[in-house]
């Protein structure tokens, strides 16, 4: 059985300008910011960032890793909008490939399957087709029934160099188990991608994540993985339930930094230019008011 | 336009009634209600006229019953994760009320961005799952600040797609297609014109339809016999305040 044991920092380092880099998660939920944060301190440049966006959309705009980004939205959740993204969107700084919801997650689920497309009516009429040049409609081949000849969305795969996600617990050999409510897209971001990681809040021996829970929740196998790194309170400022919910204030504290460029250079500063011992001991020390 | 409306019932709870009554005879299908005013609505409608409705907690699962905004304790009765939502979509088992920043006479709507694409002026939450809602299942709009700025002659981005849109996409774009209608704080609108363009349904009590004019940049329909929006009922009444709602949240989102 393979050790798959790697680090963030051999993570980041397998990242180029240019890369197509997949994250998993939904907004401001299981984010695997640890990985997050080493990009925006010693990452590449060029980045394609691939997302249900959050807080990992709005710091790799806000450092700049980020030339473009393609997603259906960039939300905090309990902030709505994240002010980060806005300013990288209204400042001319990142390009954006909009698609429906809907539309992403086929996207993804075809380059798991290795078919160029899959269809679906999600995007006809909409100005996703009409923004994105490369796609294009297929018509139903079949000439029965209500949807003889259908002009579908032929939404093309979505290919990833690089996918991350962030799980509660994993083992060595690369299986990840999910105790929330919701393993979102991250087995599809995965599949979708060359090269595969996962982050855990903790990495346990093969065969030890079936005493934590049901095997149900061990939704991503070792055949999705390539490496796995331990990253406790990897997902912070984002929840990783039940281990631990958003951290609000905090969330509330990196939405501020956006209002001008020198209360981001102090935020920068304090919780971004830090390796990540450092900016969980700056975190700590900020909820202490110190 | 301001003040309480007749009888002391606020415009928000007339809003609320307004907003319910989307699902009046929908039966079982996943009522998505976005916005403050929209959640009370689905609650009130799923308490009273419309009791097969199934409301999610928000996050991944399926809800018992109707229960208070905001509310710590509820029944989670089946899964329902991102990726089920879309079987559902896909399905058509849903009706959605979503918001939206701009609304025009066609019925399309945006909630990505206002101005030019490479650069908007401003960027909001971005398309979400629109397109996909508006041509697979029966979707209508909540619109809070009823002006020329929210109902505008054509949207900056088409999310959710309008009437002319699907008819030029196609039969695949049509079939499902079902944009019902638009809820503001000034009336209720919907498309059941020849042209399937955007006409007043009603007006809210104590709002003047030259007020609703005023505030939409492009020409309604007007029937011959505009209506008034209803008030809620006594019974209706005491579930908006008493149950559903009781610290008064829905006071926030539409001022009286």
């Amino acid at each position: 059985m393979p050790d798959k044991r790697t680090t963030v920092e051999e993570i980041v380092a397998e990242l180029r300008p240019g890369m197509t880099v997949g994250i998993g998660g939904w907004g401001s939920r299981r984010k695997p910011m640890a990985v997050v944060r080493a990009i925006c301190r010693a990452g590449p440049g060029d980045l394609t960032v691939v997302a249900y966006g959050g807080p990992d959309v709005g710091l790799l705009c806000a450092t700049g890793r980020a030339t473009r980004v393609v997603c259906s939205f960039v939300t905090l959740d309990s902030v709505p909008l994240d002010p980060h993204w806005r300013a990288a969107r209204q400042q001319g700084r990142v390009s954006l490939t909009e698609l429906d919801e809907g539309m992403f997650y086929l996207g993804l689920q075809a380059a798991a399957w290795r078919v160029p497309f899959l269809p679906t009516r999600a995007g006809l009429g909409a100005d996703v087709l009409l923004t994105n040049p490369d796609l294009a409609t297929v018509r139903s081949p079949y000439s029965d029934g209500p949807d003889a000849g259908a002009e579908l969305v032929a939404m093309p795969a979505l290919h990833l160099d690089v996918a991350i996600v962030h799980a509660n617990r994993a083992d060595t050999s690369g299986n990840a188990q999910m105790l929330g409510p919701d393993p979102y897209f991250d087995d599809l971001f995965l599949g979708a991608a060359a090269r595969r990681f996962v982050t855990a809040e903790e990495v346990v021996a093969p065969g030890e994540l079936a005493e934590h829970g049901p095997v149900g929740t061990v939704s991503l196998h070792r055949l999705l993985t390539d490496g796995v790194a331990e990253t406790p309170m990897g997902a912070h400022f984002t929840s990783c339930d039940p281990d631990y919910g958003r951290d609000e204030a905090f969330q509330k504290r990196y939405a501020a930094s956006a209002a001008d460029p020198e209360v981001w250079s102090a935020f920068r500063e304090r919780f971004v230019d830090v390796d990540e011992a450092g900016y969980h001991a700056a975190v700590a020390a900020e909820r202490e008011g110190r | 336009m301001t003040g309480p409306a007749e009888h002391g019932v606020t415009r928000a709870e007339i809003c609320v009634v307004a907003c319910a009554e989307v699902w009046r005879g929908d039966g079982e299908v996943m009522a998505s209600p976005f916005g403050t005013i929209p959640a009370i609505g689905a609650r009130l409608a799923l308490r009273t006229f419309a009791p097969d409705l199934v409301l999610t907690d928000g996050e991944a699962a399926l809800i018992e019953g109707a229960p208070p905004l905001g509310a710590r304790l509820v029944t989670r009765t089946a899964a329902m994760p991102y990726r089920s939502v879309f079987n559902v979509v896909w399905s058509g088992r849903r009706h959605i009320m979503m918001m939206a920043s701009q609304i025009d006479r066609d019925g399309n709507q945006n909630l990505s961005a206002i101005g030019d694409r490479e650069r908007p002026r401003v960027q909001l939450i971005g398309v979400r799952g629109a397109p996909g809602n508006s041509v697979n299942h029966p979707t209508s709009y909540w619109v809070p600040d009823h002006s020329p700025r929210s109902f505008v002659a054509e949207v900056d981005v088409v999310c959710g797609v309008g009437f002319s849109r699907a008819a030029a996409a196609g039969p695949a774009a049509t079939r499902y297609h079902d944009v019902r209608r638009v809820v503001s704080n000034l009336g209720v609108f919907d498309f059941d014109t020849p042209e399937r363009v955007m006409a007043v349904r009603s007006v809210h009590p104590g709002v003047a339809l030259d007020d609703v004019m005023a505030a939409t940049g492009f020409e309604l329909v007007v029937p011959a016999d505009v209506r008034t929006t209803r008030l809620p009922t006594p019974d209706e009444l005491a579930l908006i305040r008493d149950v559903l709602d009781p610290t008064g949240l829905r006071e926030r989102e539409v001022a009286s």
